[in-house]
């Protein structure tokens, strides 16, 4: 049984439309044409040129390439790294282990971003200046996900484990066989928040990348807003939405999964 | 019994094995790097191709007399005292309601939620034309109502709020599905014994809710404590510290004093501080968080 209206769902109504406006105010920008951006009338036209303008000015299929790259690329070597790493800290008592996962764990309040600087003096000796690997790299050993696998890895039953072993299968082919598939829902959780998290990613792709080849959707998309486009404000929220929407429209059709996961990741 | 005992060598060599490209990374990327940081910090900027003299503490003595250090210093502190307790406010009265079984919950919650996926720089922008002088929908509004239109991302006063509103627009939504989680933890027959009692509204949420849900506070607040001394992306997209500096933050300093004075052995300077500022927040968790928490 729903409530009767009350005071305390009016606010929550109210709340929600001034959390939804901006967007609501961009979508309606971006599908009008430009005459009536500010002008709110109900009867102006419908239009997709707006979209269209913003992806012949600019080369954002180029930048959507880029960005799924380095977004895939990413994610595949955290969960080898990460995977190999929280195996071994999960379930063997080797030497310094403890020492060595208090180490891990500095990465998750000295995160890459504040070390910009030495990063990218690093990555200037290393050759990896404007290349998607350059963009990729400092993220790849994540202690965040290491941390996340650990705790998933310590669920598993040990007997499995010693089965596998019985049958004679090496470290990795236990990894393999019966570790990924159980904690398949973590990997899920963890390659959603990956995702979004470097999709999203601005700051060090914008030093590192300085070429159209590199360049990831919100680098490319603050090279087009900030080179003055006659600040036509219905193609830049055209350009604004269409760099976020696969993630929207991913996140909408899988609402339930991406808060499970943020959940999962964030409970740490 | 040898045999077992080199099992047992086997798996201190084999975790070391299995854990060295993480290793080899991290060291790269972050212990190395952080170290240098504080190294650089006491050295000169090099010039040309020789090292760069050693000056002691030279860098933090011009930082202590440059007034935009302290700046963004200020605001960078004002920032996370200010957006922290809105956010994490939001956040609860957030949960609250999409918890609660209102009309229309799904589009309430959708429309809390959504902006936590948006990039930031896609959002940056979509507010920049939200607050855009004259004819944005925040001074469209504000002239219905009879103010007179006002230049938010322009003057001093008001542009440093400004990115705080986006902010808090951006991580209340996220940290909402924290505090939904820890709600439907709480068990329903202590609502029910408060109802016996005829408790109101707010004494259940003084007396139930507040304190059940308090280590998700704490834990969304040392979170929300990080992000707000790692803001950088809205600056650079809607003011570039301006006007006047008013919206210059510590990452943002930094990254002008790396990236376009090239002013290296001052950029490590300010890095040190901001490396000082999370350490400060690591131990306060540390010290604070983890005892209070563990309660369960």
């Amino acid at each position: 049984m729903k409530q009767p209206l009350s005071l305390s769902t009016l606010a929550a109504w109210a709340f929600a439309l001034i959390w939804a406006l901006p967007l609501l105010y961009a979508l309606w920008a971006a599908f009008h044409p430009s005459a009536y951006a500010t002008h709110f009338d109900p009867t102006s036209p419908l239009t997709l040129h707006n979209f269209v303008r913003a992806w012949e000015a600019a080369p954002f299929a180029r930048y959507f390439l880029n960005t799924i790259m380095l977004v895939l690329g990413i994610m595949a070597a955290q969960f080898v790294i990460c995977t190999l790493a929280a195996f071994g800290l999960a379930r063997w008592k080797f030497y310094g282990a403890d020492l060595l996962f208090a180490l891990i764990l500095i990465q998750l309040m000295v995160t890459p971003d504040v070390l910009i600087l030495e990063n990218y003096r690093t990555l200037q000796e290393m050759n990896l200046i404007d290349t998607l690997t350059g963009v990729g790299i400092p993220y790849v050993a994540s202690a965040f996900g290491i941390f996340l696998l650990r705790q998933a890895f310590k669920t598993i039953p040990k007997e499995l484990d010693d089965a596998a072993r019985m049958e004679g299968a090496s470290t990795l082919q236990t990894i393999w066989r019966v570790y990924l598939p159980l904690a398949r829902p973590i990997y899920v959780a963890y390659g959603l928040v990956s995702v979004s998290y470097h999709w999203n990613n601005f700051l060090w792709p914008l030093i590192v990348t300085n070429s159209v080849e590199t360049r990831p959707l919100t680098v490319g998309l603050q090279v087009f807003a900030s080179v003055d486009q006659g600040v036509d404000w219905s193609v830049i929220c055209a350009a604004a939405l269409m760099t976020s929407a696969p993630l929207m429209i991913a996140f909408l059709v899988f609402q339930r999964a991406f808060i499970q996961s943020f959940l999962r990741a964030g409970i740490r | 019994m040898k045999a077992r005992r080199n099992g047992k060598l086997n798996i201190h060599v084999q975790g070391w094995l299995l854990a060295l490209p993480a290793i080899v990374l991290l060291a790269t990327f972050t212990h190395i790097p952080a170290i240098k940081t504080i190294i650089d910090s006491l050295f000169a900027t090099p010039r040309g191709t020789k090292p760069p003299p050693f000056v002691g503490l030279v860098q933090y003595q011009s930082m202590i007399a440059d007034p935009i250090f302290w700046r963004a210093l200020e605001n960078n502190l004002l920032y996370a005292l200010i957006t922290v307790p809105l956010a994490i406010g939001f956040a609860l009265a957030m949960a609250l309601w999409v918890n609660g079984r209102i009309r229309g919950r799904a589009a309430v919650r959708l429309a809390f939620f959504t902006p936590t996926i948006l990039p930031m720089v896609a959002a940056a922008n979509i507010w920049l034309f939200f607050y855009t002088q004259d004819y944005g929908l925040l001074n469209q509004i504000g002239r219905a109502l009879g103010f007179a239109s006002v230049n938010w991302l322009g003057s001093p006063s008001t542009a440093l709020p400004a990115l705080m509103a986006v902010t808090v627009w951006k991580e209340a939504g996220f940290f909402m599905i924290f505090f939904l989680a820890a709600l439907q933890q709480v068990p329903p027959d202590l609502y029910e014994a408060a109802r016996m009692e005829n408790a109101g509204r707010w004494q259940v949420f003084r007396r139930i809710t507040w304190p059940l849900v308090m280590p998700t506070t704490l834990f969304v607040g040392i979170n929300a404590l990080i992000n707000a001394f790692r803001v950088v992306d809205q600056v650079i997209a809607m003011t570039g510290g301006g006007p006047d500096n008013a919206t210059t933050l510590l990452l943002f300093y930094i990254y002008q004093v790396a990236f376009s004075f090239w002013d290296i052995g001052y950029a490590a300077a300010i890095s040190t501080v901001l490396l000082v500022c999370l350490a400060a927040v690591a131990l306060a968790q540390f010290f604070l968080v983890d005892r209070k928490v563990h309660y369960r």
